[in-house]
């Protein structure tokens, strides 16, 4: 009975973060990597996603306080910020991404700084709601 | 060749798989072990080419050295991109160049499509990667495994024929069944005197 619930809710919730566009089809690819001998292999891969995002933001935040900005820089770091973010399905966070990435390479520096602001609040909230979501996975 | 005895038995192939992203990396190896793929993962260009004995350290170790059957390299990556990476393999003038090479990039770019392919990729993937490229891939392998495979049997059952009378051929094989050669293995040196 118990499962039977946290499967529905479960359900709901990942239904609920495509429904807001926080997730695409590449999540569901990841999923259908899990297997029995591999049960959490979704959780794992989000979890190294976070640790390599921290670091990355960490980074970009860095380049940020520099008083020119370097655009190549940053376009590489949010490079491989996106590809990351690319890899788990985050769709929002891969788009605010792309827009950063226009930023830079338009040199608009006040651009990029809005568009940061914007991806870090959005990269934490999908980490609240994936956290949130394994945890339902784990009951 | 990392390939089973029987001719039978579906070819395990290997794949070296180069990604400078962690994440990436466990992906790719589990798509290619779901694939039932052997993987070996390495985080640059420079490590690829050491594995693969290339990089100029130690002299291949022989035919004992690593058998490859798929490069799956990413296109951005520190260093050496996946493209320069492609270039020294296809330079090479052995064995090595024969490895089929595919980039993967984020990036959908037609000139960088192009230049892979015109340097002697075999494929270009679009990241993420999907467990239908994977498998699509390994099909195309497999399937050029199994042609080589028949061409180099045809080859012997030719030579064969062609060849002079037994007696000439002096194969261990042939030879009469003597307890005293040391071609012979301790049992069936046995199995002669009985």
């Amino acid at each position: 009975m118990d499962t039977n619930h946290s499967r529905r809710q479960l359900a709901a919730m990942k239904q609920s973060l495509f429904d807001q566009g926080l997730l695409d089809e590449q999540f569901i690819q990841l999923e259908e990597l899990q297997d029995d001998a591999n049960p959490n292999f979704v959780e794992e891969i989000v979890t190294l996603h976070y640790r390599d995002s921290s670091r990355l933001i960490s980074s970009i935040e860095q380049a940020l306080k520099e008083r020119n900005l370097d655009f190549n820089k940053l376009d590489t770091l949010m490079h491989q910020f996106k590809g990351s973010s690319s890899s788990i399905g985050a769709k929002k966070v891969k788009a605010e991404c792309n827009l950063f990435r226009e930023y830079c390479r338009a040199g608009n520096a006040e651009g990029c700084m809005r568009s940061f602001q914007q991806l870090k609040k959005e990269h934490a909230a999908l980490r609240k709601k994936l956290e949130a979501y394994f945890q339902v996975s784990r009951v | 060749m990392a390939i089973a005895g029987s001719p039978s038995a579906a070819p395990q192939l290997h794949v070296l798989a180069v990604d400078d992203s962690l994440v990436d990396r466990k992906v790719i190896e589990r798509l290619l072990k779901i694939s039932s793929c052997k993987v070996t993962v390495v985080e640059s260009g420079t490590r690829a080419l050491q594995y693969l004995g290339l990089d100029g350290e130690n002299d291949a170790l022989g035919f004992d050295s690593v058998k490859v059957n798929l490069i799956m390299t990413d296109y951005s990556m520190p260093g050496m991109t996946g493209y320069e990476l492609l270039k020294k393999i296809k330079q090479e003038s052995s064995v090595f160049r024969e490895i089929p090479v595919v980039i993967m990039s984020s990036e959908n770019v037609l000139t960088r499509i192009d230049r892979c392919l015109e340097e002697g990729a075999e494929d270009f993937l679009l990241k993420p990667v999907k467990l239908a490229d994977v498998r699509r891939l390994k099909d195309f392998i497999v399937k050029g495994k199994v042609k080589e495979g028949e061409k180099r049997s045809h080859k012997r059952i030719r030579s064969i024929d062609c060849s002079s009378p037994l007696s000439a051929t002096c194969s261990p094989m042939s030879l009469p069944c003597d307890p005293s050669t040391s071609l012979l293995s301790p049992l069936s040196a046995k199995k002669a005197r009985l």
